[in-house]
């Protein structure tokens, strides 16, 4: 595989939607219009919980404009569950109570009620009309509180799943639990040289995708449904609103607009099915936006943590023992992906002996969504802020010590599987390596690093490939384009096909048109979905062979795919004249299909299983200013195994990417509540979110480590690079000012309170 | 005969036994088995995935196993 010379794959073609996108030519979610079209508006809790009394719409359908007004009662409570997601099964019931309130608003900003009239401006007085008594209820803002003896519980039939801790059988707000342990870890920490533990905390944080929420939704009087919207998924997207509104997938069709950002944050709903429902009852399509502030205070962020962890070493380095205690905020219902954490926090290294738990913990705050490597940042700035303390104690460069603990192909992860083929070593090989490790920094500037790791999925795909006559193609998918992925099917085609890249024509499909596909998320889009087009391709490959035996009028199997440039087929055996058949192009055979059978149309599914570990390796240079507390990144490299990089340039830019935002979530970025649990700061203004001017270049090396289960050696690129960050910010602020920060971000302020400037506020 | 492995949070329903042996030639064989053999993991299996020598799968119930492979049973996992 890794031998195998490629003619387009690891090139940077121009993408085929980027003039659109450039210019502002793309169509994105809000963009979609449609005659007589109505504006919905959702009326949100103003209370972080309490349980609604009742709710009077009479006065806000009475506002001149108003076509329907809806409430929780007209969003069925369903119990289904929808198999896919991050964390187990996705619940339904959940998700449509997340949708719109049924008997308790759970956080700020949870939906109670829903308005469409003719214009905006009608449909939000019509909001500010309908009346909602609420009984306040003390909220739930904190991990301790929720956990604490007195506590109010949130969902009075909730009970611990997984292995909840001994003598928890009530309703608790510990929604779940669960361990991973390897060894004797006692016997271990008492035999260690070295043993560091210490107590972290992240905050919650945001995805920050640019363009907010946004469908139209119109609903026919033949019961036929049709969605555009801004998703991750189209199929899921449907499923979603089929299952929640007991409706046949058949009759939805969800055709997903260009995507400004999703992150994990678009793949649950939150508005089409609450547009559909409204347009069902005003006869007429809706169309909703979430604002800004409606983005952050009811779509899905990540979770807040607290987490105790313990790393013991013998004196050479070798790390023997690990204890970590994970609690993760879940928000207003279970999944938050404390399971994914205690999975990742110990998976970049061979430790013998190790015990995680993981807790998974509602508390009055939106219901978190995945977020690029779900779970993994956090549980990972505990183990590699931990992991430099042990650098630190025992004079040991910080990469060597990496290294000597490094897995590698044949290790267990403390999940369990072994892992094949990865490349972690030489990820850190390549670190040691790049000049950035070994440039002196200036006065106040600190360097850190930090390893990361996240599993990449698979899943289910699906793809057509057309031929056209003039022996361009098509390759259709169902897979909203985030990354790039568009541009790396068509690469992939062209690969297989021998065709150049630019006369292949890539096309994100509708629910309709596209055979079923999974989510953009997991990373999986080039590896699962990139199988899937490899294989359709190829289905056109074995179908120019049959073509060609026909015009030739010989056995198929005398003739022979040469995926040259351009792809052709050539004879085995000269022709009964003695003469040597000249090959036929892909060009010739497109021309006589007609002649010869009919159209060419290559498909294929596939169910990827999910593997091709990533790894990472990120260096911070960190200029910290010690009067006021303000720290700027002066250099930053991120090294990581992305199998094969089918277009380097969109690899790069996953990593540049996912480095910024874990930057962004190391420095800056938090949600701040008050005494109420009323979010303080939902707009970019107080939120506040790396931009190009905060950060310098950020450097990328790609190292190709191929991943056997991928044609090419492909693996998921997009999550990893959010892993190290936290930590090799921290590890950076370490170095620069000789303390050890346990708590993002490091605001100006919590810097000035470490260093001691000021009080601890 | 295939090896697997119990996490944590399935070995209490296995009486704390954390490996077993299990004839079985595809994943939904092997969790038939499984739940035969310990009826308090019934209900469990549902939504596992399914690691086959390290490769993990989701909807794994047609997956075939080949002998004396080594099985382990994961919380499935997509990410964002």
């Amino acid at each position: 595989m890794s031998a195998r010379t490629y003619r387009y794959i690891g090139t940077r073609p121009i993408r085929h939607d980027g003039l659109d996108k450039v210019t502002g030519r793309a169509n994105y979610g809000a963009d979609f219009t449609l005659p007589g079209l109505l504006q919905g508006v959702v009326v949100r809790s103003p209370h972080a919980h309490a349980r609604i009394v009742s709710i009077e719409t009479q006065a806000a359908e009475a506002v001149p404009g108003v076509k329907a007004v809806i409430t929780g009662k007209d969003i069925p409570e369903t119990s289904a569950r929808l198999a896919l997601g991050a964390e187990g099964a996705f619940d339904l019931h959940d998700i449509g109570d997340n949708l719109m309130a049924h008997g308790k608003a759970l956080y700020e900003g949870h939906a109670v009620a829903a308005v469409a009239a003719t214009s905006i401006d009608a449909a939000r007085e019509a909001a500010k009309l309908v009346r909602v008594v609420y009984e306040p209820l003390e909220p739930v803002m904190s991990i301790e509180r929720a956990i604490a003896p007195d506590a109010p519980i949130l969902h009075a039939d909730m009970v611990t799943k997984g292995r909840p801790l001994p003598g928890t059988t009530g309703p608790t707000n510990i929604a779940g639990r669960m361990e991973l342990k390897r060894g004797d870890v006692d016997q271990a920490f008492a035999g260690a040289d070295v043993v560091v533990e210490r107590e972290f905390r992240t905050s919650t944080v945001h995805q920050g995708y640019i363009e907010p929420h946004a469908c139209v939704a119109r609903s026919g009087e033949d019961g036929q449904i049709l969605v555009w919207c801004s998703t991750q998924g189209g199929f899921i997207a449907r499923d979603f609103c089929a299952l929640i509104l007991g409706i046949d997938a058949a009759r939805i069709k969800v055709i997903p607009s260009e995507i400004g950002g999703g992150f994990g944050g678009k793949i649950p709903v939150y508005l089409e099915p609450v547009a559909i429902v409204l347009s069902h009852k005003a006869g007429r399509p809706v169309k909703m936006v979430m604002s800004r502030s409606e983005v952050f205070r009811a779509s899905g962020p990540t979770s807040g943590t607290r987490i105790r962890m313990k790393l013991g070493a013998k004196r050479d380095g070798t790390i023997v023992a690990a204890q970590a205690s994970l609690w993760y905020e879940a928000g207003a219902y279970r999944g938050s992906p404390s399971g994914a954490g205690a999975m990742c926090c110990l998976a970049s290294y061979a430790i013998p002996n190790f015990f995680v738990e993981a807790h998974d913990v509602v508390v009055n705050k939106p219901k978190v969504a995945a977020y690029r490597a779900p779970g993994s940042p956090m549980a990972t700035f505990a183990t590699e802020s931990l992991v430099d303390e042990v650098a630190r104690a025992i004079g040991m460069d910080p990469i060597e010590l990496r290294l000597k603990n490094a897995v590698a192909e044949g290790d267990h992860a403390p999940y369990g599987p072994v892992y094949g083929p990865i490349g972690l070593k030489q990820v850190l090989e390549a670190a040691r390596a790049h000049p950035h490790w070994s440039a002196p920094l200036g006065p106040s500037q600190g360097r850190g690093v930090a390893c990361g790791f996240w599993f990449n999925a698979g899943l289910s795909s699906s793809a057509t490939v057309t031929l056209n006559g003039d022996g361009s193609a098509g390759v259709v998918t169902g897979n909203p384009d985030i990354g790039g992925t568009r541009v790396a099917q068509a690469m992939m085609v062209a690969e297989e096909l021998g065709i150049p890249v630019e006369r292949v024509r890539p096309s994100v499909a509708d629910t309709d048109t596209a055979g079923y596909t999974d989510l953009t998320g997991g990373s999986r889009v080039c590896y699962a979905t990139g199988m899937a087009v490899i294989r359709a391709a190829q289905d056109i490959a074995e179908q120019l062979r049959s073509r060609a035996a026909t015009i030739w009028n010989v056995d198929r199997d005398r003739v022979a795919w040469e995926p040259g440039r351009p792809g052709r087929v050539i004879a085995l055996d000269e022709s009964p004249d003695g003469s040597v058949r000249p090959p036929l192009t892909i060009v010739e055979l497109a021309s006589k299909m007609a002649q010869t059978g009919g159209p060419i149309v290559g498909r294929a599914a596939v169910n990827a299983p999910m593997a091709g570990p990533g790894f990472a390796a990120h260096i911070c240079d960190l200029d910290v200013d010690k009067e006021t507390g303000r720290s700027t990144v002066a250099r930053y490299t991120a090294i990581q195994d992305v199998g094969k990089a089918v277009h380097p340039s969109f690899v790069e830019g996953q990593m540049q990417g996912g480095a910024a935002q874990g930057i962004g979530w190391a420095l800056n970025e938090e949600y701040i509540y008050d005494a109420d649990g009323v979010m303080e700061n939902a707009g970019f203004l107080d939120y506040r979110m790396p931009v190009a001017s905060d950060l310098p270049m950020i450097d990328t090396v790609l190292v190709e480590v191929a991943n056997p289960l991928h044609p090419y050696g492909v693996r998921g690129v997009g999550e990893v690079p959010i892993v190290p960050p936290l930590a090799a910010v921290a590890n950076a602020m370490r170095d620069a000012t000789g303390v050890r920060f346990t708590e993002l971000p490091l605001s100006p302020s919590r810097v000035l309170e470490g260093l001691g400037t000021i009080a601890k506020g | 005969m295939a090896i697997v492995h119990f996490s944590s949070n399935l070995s209490q329903y296995t009486g704390g036994l954390e490996t077993v042996s299990i004839e079985a030639s595809r994943v939904g064989e092997l969790l038939r088995a499984l739940e035969q053999r310990f009826p308090d993991l019934s209900g469990h299996l549902e939504s596992v995935a399914v690691a086959i020598d390290g490769v993990i799968y989701n909807d794994a119930t047609y997956q075939s196993i080949p002998p004396d492979s080594e099985i382990h049973l994961l919380p499935p996992v997509s990410g964002g």
